[in-house]
């Protein structure tokens, strides 16, 4: 018997909620940021362990797009950190309020 | 069998070990080292869902090439600490923390009800033969292949975007 399904899905939103944790908490941009890389990995956690029981291939297919979406968010993400910081010189998300009314 | 679930129990506190101490450091380049952490721990639990290609491709796309260019950025904007948890702990992250913590409750409660069809306690018995490289490269270019093609547009997009972004304004 190998490790029931739920253990999976469990670990999975644990560690969604971590990630959401550092989203809210963190005042860093680049620490935000590895916090929505820690929740899309939780996502792609739980679309493999369904797809390892219902031994279907869509859900692993999926992680592999998601990975290349990652792939590219992180370059457009960190490029417009650098912009960010060479305009204003912080990455403190508490000094950035321009576009706030 | 017992091992496997040793060994996911060590990955599982394992991962969950790090993730929180990505959130709790201060210094981010402790933060993304951490991370790292995490993502092998990912990738042995991929290893235990015997999707082996997506096991490779955690370490080489996220330990290797993602999180390589976010320390680099770190690197390049030379950033010091952050100020400590405690003394930022204001009534902001408290009611944060109370929608975090009931959202959390809600998944792990929908999660525990599950039902797969075929049954939640054992693996499908293809599950071996569905993650190994010949039939993911089957499935992505055959099935999956109009994504395929649309993925690679959209890294090429990427690329150029984060170009025109970072490089430094002329005239």
């Amino acid at each position: 018997m190998s490790v029931p399904l739920p253990y999976y899905l469990g670990l999975s939103a644990v560690l969604f909620a971590i990630g959401v944790i550092g989203v809210l908490s963190r005042r860093n941009v680049i620490v935000v940021f590895m916090s929505i890389e820690l929740m899309l990995n939780s996502v792609n956690l739980t679309l493999v362990a369904y797809s390892a029981f219902l031994g279907d291939i869509t859900g692993q297919a999926l992680v592999f797009f998601v990975m290349a979406v990652a792939a590219a968010e992180a370059a457009v993400g960190l490029a417009i950190v650098i912009a960010l910081y060479r305009n204003k010189q912080t990455v403190n998300v508490d000094d950035i309020n321009i576009l706030k009314w | 069998m017992i091992t496997e679930l040793l060994v996911f129990v060590f990955l599982a506190s394992a991962a969950v070990t790090t993730a929180v101490a990505m959130v709790l450091q201060r210094n981010p380049v402790n933060s993304a080292v951490s991370l790292i952490g995490n993502f092998f721990c990912l990738a042995g639990l991929y290893l235990l869902l015997r999707a082996q290609l997506l096991a490779v491709l955690e370490i080489a796309v996220y330990a290797g090439a993602i999180m390589v260019l976010v320390v680099f950025v770190i690197m390049l904007l030379n950033l010091g600490d952050e100020e400590k948890l405690v003394e930022r702990f204001t009534m902001r992250t408290l009611l944060a923390s109370g929608v975090v913590l009931a959202f959390a409750l809600e998944m792990l409660y929908l999660f525990a009800e599950t039902h797969v069809a075929s049954g939640s306690q054992q693996m499908h018995s293809d599950a071996a033969t569905i993650g190994t490289v010949e039939s993911m490269g089957f499935a992505l270019f055959s099935r999956f292949l109009l994504p395929l093609q649309a993925t690679g547009m959209l890294l090429f997009a990427a690329v150029v975007g984060a170009l025109i972004l970072a490089k430094k304004p002329t005239a």
